[in-house]
């Protein structure tokens, strides 16, 4: 069995789940394109940012990141849907190896938190905020690939050793709003208080926020590639935790 | 790779902690066979299944399914064999078209093979005008019908049927068996079933291992089952009570003779065979017979004579009951 034709098979499937769920994709979009047009505008007319730029255009970044955090980690709960429903047996007596059901797996997550992702790029647009050039556009790109491998690897991490698909958002959301707050997503680091730029500093979402918020408005804490290299090593390990943990679920 | 038997087991053993599972099972199935592991809940059928199935690891001993060892060759065995599991296993999200192709998929089969074998197996269990309806719009029975399909997708040489009629209506189940019976001869497939339903495990099955407490307890095909009681009891009605009570108490015929009412209850080895030699003897000694009825024993009394109780539902089989859920093997 290739590895390819596997990997295929559960992306395709992530994809049909994930355009069939109509009602999931617009809430995705709908709740961060309301972050931006009403606490983004609202702020920005209140507060100026040191370096000139408006609230909104600082927010923008930080909201689509917001959204690939979540919809990443969320992507996880598919497997405890199939656990529940009984589906995963039938993946799992297949004659293929688990490490490649969990790449397809990741990968459909990655393809529908990207795809959100994107839309939430074109909502950021409407409201006056994008990449100037291509190049800035690729850059974001990059970014999103990688914040959402890196969570979705970690939803899969975690529904690996769960069961109940009713409590994994609540522990999600436990796990990514304090990740998401202290991303710098809704406020500078620069100016916050010492232990707050401590936690942030392990914080990996918030190499992903600054890389994303450089590359569309030029303006970051870090140089991009240190960015980068962070979220990669980070999105590495995480598949690497991600796969080990998913070979050792039990139903 | 055909060794002669489609399944061997060779002492295989499943402990769960303290629980004995299943306990030291040789088995033979050969090919073309419906063979039935009739137990009550419990009895270690679904923890059996799941070693061949390359599910769970045998504690100790092994078995060879379509000529490969489950613990060396899980690939292979996986690719030789379908399943059908106790609980539903289908994406509901997806048409029944959908959940074919993928499976078909994952055992590798090109797009030309995928669509004319759903094609063929959607006839089999006769859902090919419904194919393209989501799963979650199916009835139970319709759910059941399109996982045997889905078991037969990828041309398996034996086929797993854990419990296949669970939950479905006498006239549902009785579909599912024809279908059954259909495809183990049109396919030539050797079924493996597990059931709970005694008579399941009669209409259909060619060879039946009765298995309690983890033990193969009787093995045999069912008639031969319950000749082995010898409890064939047939009921005679004659003009003179009283003189064939003395005439058959001397016959070797028969094991033994009561009265009840104003009738004779013989007891015999095989009664059909028996029958006409009783009317015989009831004819050459100047009697008549007025009514004769026979009464066989079922698979339900070979059961109780064997495991010493009746089936029952108790419950949810061993693993679950004890909250040990074994670890998929990958």
């Amino acid at each position: 069995m290739s590895a390819t034709q596997v990997i295929y098979t559960l992306w395709l499937r992530e994809m049909k789940w994930f355009l069939r769920g109509k009602t999931r994709i617009i809430q995705s979009v709908v709740q961060p394109f309301l972050w931006l047009a009403i606490i983004g505008i609202g702020m920005s007319s209140a507060f100026k940012l040191p370096g000139g730029q408006s609230y909104l255009q600082f927010m923008a970044p930080g909201i689509i990141g917001m959204t690939l955090i979540f919809s990443s980690i969320m992507s996880g709960v598919s497997v405890l849907w199939d656990k529940q429903f009984g589906f995963l047996k039938e993946i799992l007596v297949a004659p293929v190896a688990r490490t490649h059901i969990m790449l397809g797996k990741a990968l459909g997550g990655v393809t529908t938190s990207l795809l959100q992702g994107l839309l939430l790029l074109i909502a950021a647009a409407l409201v006056g905020v994008w990449p100037p050039t291509i190049l800035a556009l690729a850059q974001v790109m990059v970014f999103m690939i990688f914040i959402s491998l890196a969570f979705v690897s970690l939803g899969l991490a975690f529904a690996s050793k769960m069961t109940d698909p009713v409590a994994f958002p609540l522990v999600a959301n436990f796990l990514v709003m304090p990740l998401f707050f202290l991303s710098g997503a809704l406020f500078p680091l620069a100016t916050a208080p010492d232990w707050m730029k401590a936690i942030a500093y392990v914080n990996p979402l918030r190499y992903g926020v600054d890389g994303l918020r450089g590359a569309i408005i030029g303006l970051s804490d870090l140089p991009l590639w240190v960015d980068f290299g962070v979220l990669l090593v980070f999105s590495t390990a995480m598949i690497l935790i991600g796969g080990y943990l998913f070979r050792k679920t039990s139903i | 790779m055909n060794n002669g038997y489609a399944i061997e087991t060779d002492r295989i053993t499943r402990k769960f902690g303290e629980l004995v599972a299943v306990d030291n099972i040789s088995i033979k199935i050969k090919y073309g066979e419906i063979f039935g592991l009739l137990g009550p809940n419990g009895a270690g059928k679904t923890t059996l299944t799941h070693m061949l199935c390359t599910i769970l690891c045998p504690t100790s001993g092994t078995a060879r399914v379509a000529g490969h060892d489950i613990c060396s060759e899980p690939d292979e065995v996986r690719s030789s064999i379908g399943i059908v599991f106790q609980e539903p296993s289908l994406d509901n999200n997806l048409t029944g078209r959908e959940n074919l192709d993928f499976h078909g998929r994952m055992y590798g089969m090109t797009s030309e093979q995928r669509k004319a074998r759903i094609e063929e197996v959607l006839s089999i269990v006769g859902l090919s005008n419904r194919a393209d309806s989501l799963v979650k719009t199916y009835s139970g029975g319709m759910k059941r019908r399109l996982e045997i399909a889905r078991g037969l997708m990828h041309r398996p040489k034996i086929l797993f049927l854990d419990e296949p009629t669970l939950g479905l209506d006498a006239q549902t189940r009785r579909v599912v068996w024809e279908q059954i019976e259909k495809l183990n001869k049109t396919e030539k497939i050797t079924v493996v079933l597990t059931t709970h339903y005694i008579e399941e495990a009669d209409y259909l099955c060619d060879r039946v291992g009765i298995i309690d407490m983890g033990r193969i307890v009787a093995l045999d095909t069912p008639q031969a089952l319950k000749d082995k009681l010898e409890g064939d009891v047939v009921y005679l009605k004659v003009d003179d009570v009283k003189k064939f009570l003395r005439i058959f108490q001397k016959s070797p015929l028969v094991k033994g003779v009561k009265v009840t009412g104003d009738s004779l209850q013989l007891q015999v080895g095989n009664g059909s065979k028996t029958i006409p030699r009783i009317i015989e003897t009831v004819r050459r000694n100047g009697g008549q017979v007025q009514e004769v009825s026979l009464k066989r024993p079922s698979l339900e009394d070979v059961f109780i004579n064997y495991t010493g109780k009746a089936i029952r539902d108790e419950g949810p089989d061993v693993a679950s009951r004890f909250g040990m859920h074994g670890h998929w093997r990958r």
